[in-house]
């Protein structure tokens, strides 16, 4: 087998194992999975040890080349966030094998969506052009709020109907942009625009319905309402997968566009990306103090996704229009924070849920004990805590002093105050959960759960601590081919 | 001004008037039907446009076709997802539209 074929690999295996999944018995598919978990981790590993190795490589599907083909590109960027899905995805599977047991109506359906989940998130990664990014989210959007709606109560058939509207809407203003851009300038493919691009109303207007559209399904301030009840009422391995994965998928489209054209419409767009960083500061703000007054543990967490989410929306005004050293710590400080949430909170999703299966409710105050029945669980709630408060040594703490640094150079003391403030705003709901689980005046029955469970959750939280000592690795890894792909920005 | 660029500026009007009807209105089965239109306007936008800059182009057709196909299929997840909440005694628009639509029957 040629090492090519490596790059379409990572996309096929868990789409066969997604269409093969419908088809199994309910009862073959927790063991089909894990095989497949395997082979995905295999293929993964090779791909990245490929690119390492040689630099960034393209893969034309069928043999067809740009400008007519289907191009799929594995740069180091996108091994990193194929790895970083990877890892993620594979260790809430193996959480699911055994959470999904006391669900045995809904493990039917999870396996199908999870693999479709995967396949989506791997060929965003790997896309080299605006139409397939297009085909890539939509896909995503369906996996997702299958996933969403997987327990099929009026709740989470309303939070699912919800999360689609607005995720429909979102994904038809990008592609009305992508229509904009087409009829302008004859290519998607995201080699060639940023050397066409000309600052023109089209252009801008194109550029405005992507980045509004994208905008919606990151759940970015003011468009995040529908996340928390999405987020907050799925089951636990799929909390995770959307918090950690799903959102930063548009994120990182949004960020891609952004590099490729800014400097072709710098002038045009030179408050923009001040007003971006704004909404950032709104949403840690109003994230914060929404998830502060939470009554519902899976709330607070996914109210904490809206505030760490406006975080990745300082890159906007600490990359664009500043210095290129700026610009660069903001670029891997944005990504660090990708990365350590990416765990972090899937690690934080994994605990809450093992709580709630143990203490059977989702209400903050029942948590009243849990230090000394459920310390496991907990201990892997405080260990991704520390990391999203971004407390050294973490990857949060990294990300954050990376993202300091750039502001700081840039002379932008504005968004150094944001930081420090949205951590401390976490430090703030974080010990709301921990002050309660020391109290001991309450007997509850607490269920015993599988220790798997607390062994892959501790194992994500690890890994967001991990990153704290490690950031070089994914770090280099990106700049190895970095963005010769778009148009030499970096 | 040619054909080609007729049909984007119907599909600019399909979208802006589905746009408005996404929103102003709370019924699910409406709100899917606006969703449909906009599409068929981003379609229209999407072939009529680049044709009327660079002529006859085959490639905007395929991306309409597999645009197409999306969109059937989001609209059958949603019918789905519809018809189980109407079951679960939810009704038929979500919670936040639930006063309008009083008002309209």
């Amino acid at each position: 087998m040629s090492t090519d074929l490596l790059i379409p690999t990572v996309l096929v295996i868990p789409l066969s194992w997604g269409v093969i999944s419908l088809l199994l018995r309910s009862r073959w598919n927790p063991s089909f999975a894990l095989l497949g978990i395997v082979i995905q981790a295999v293929a993964v590993i090779a791909l990245s040890a490929w690119i390492y190795r040689e630099g960034s490589q393209s893969y034309g599907l069928a043999g067809w080349e740009i400008p007519l083909g289907i191009e799929l590109v594995a740069s180091g960027l996108s091994v990193t966030l194929l790895a970083l899905t990877a890892l993620i995805a594979l260790i809430c599977a193996l959480y699911a094998l055994f959470y999904l047991r006391s669900y045995p109506r809904q493990q039917s359906y999870f396996w199908p969506l999870f693999w479709f989940l995967l396949t989506a998130l791997n060929g965003i990664w790997l896309a080299a052009d605006l139409f397939n990014l297009y085909v890539g989210l939509e896909l995503l959007t369906l996996a997702a709020v299958g996933l969403v709606a997987l327990n099929a109560d009026k709740s989470s058939l309303e939070a699912g109907l919800r999360y689609l509207y607005f995720a429909l809407f979102g994904s038809l203003l990008y592609l009305l942009g992508v229509a904009l851009l087409y009829g302008g300038y004859g290519t998607l493919a995201l080699t060639l625009l940023p050397d066409l691009l000309a600052p023109d109303l089209l252009t801008l207007l194109a550029l405005a319905c992507i980045t509004l559209g994208l905008l919606m399904k990151t759940a970015i301030f003011p468009f995040h309402f529908w996340l928390p009840p999405a987020h907050g009422g799925a089951l636990a391995p799929v909390s995770a997968l959307l918090s950690a994965l799903v959102v930063k998928a548009s994120f990182y489209i949004i960020a891609v566009i952004w590099l490729s054209s800014y400097d072709a419409l710098a002038i045009e767009l030179f408050w923009t990306p001040q007003a971006l960083g704004f909404l950032g500061a709104c949403a840690i703000a109003y994230g914060s103090w929404r998830a502060f007054h939470s009554q519902h543990i899976k709330m607070l967490v996914a109210w904490s996704t809206v505030a760490q989410l406006g975080y990745l929306m300082l890159f906007f005004p600490l990359a664009f229009g500043t210095a290129e050293h700026a610009a660069s710590l903001a670029w891997q400080g944005t990504l660090l924070h990708l990365l350590a949430h990416g765990f972090a909170k899937a690690a934080m999703f994994l605990s809450v849920g093992t709580l709630v299966l143990a203490i059977g409710s989702t209400s903050i105050k029942d948590l009243a004990g849990i230090s000394r029945q459920v310390p496991m669980s907990l201990f892997a709630f405080g260990l991704s805590a520390v990391s999203l408060m971004g407390l050294p040594p973490s990857g949060g703490f990294n990300a954050k002093w990376l993202m300091l640094q750039s502001a700081l150079s840039s002379e932008q003391w504005w968004w150094v105050v944001v930081i420090l403030a949205g951590g401390l705003a976490t430090a703030a709901y974080i010990f709301r959960v921990f002050s309660v689980s020391f109290e001991t005046h309450k007997d509850t029955d607490f269920k015993a759960t599988h220790p798997m469970l607390d062994v892959t959750a501790l194992l994500l939280a690890s890994i967001a601590i991990a990153l704290g000592f490690f950031s070089m690795v994914p770090l280099a890894l990106m700049e190895l081919v970095g963005f010769q792909w778009l148009g030499g920005e970096q | 001004m040619d054909t080609n660029l007729a049909y984007a500026l119907l599909g600019a009007v399909l979208f802006a008037l589905s746009f408005v009807a996404f929103f102003t209105l709370s019924h699910l089965l409406k709100r899917l039907m606006a969703f449909n239109i906009m599409g068929s306007g981003c379609f229209l936008i999407l072939v009529g446009l680049p044709q009327s800059h660079h002529g006859v182009d085959p490639v905007p057709q395929a991306l309409v076709l597999t645009g197409i196909v999306v969109a059937v299929s989001a609209t059958a997840l949603a019918l789905i997802l519809i018809r189980r909440f109407w079951i679960e005694g939810g009704g038929a628009c979500l919670p936040e539209h639930q006063s309008s639509s009083e008002q309209e029957s």
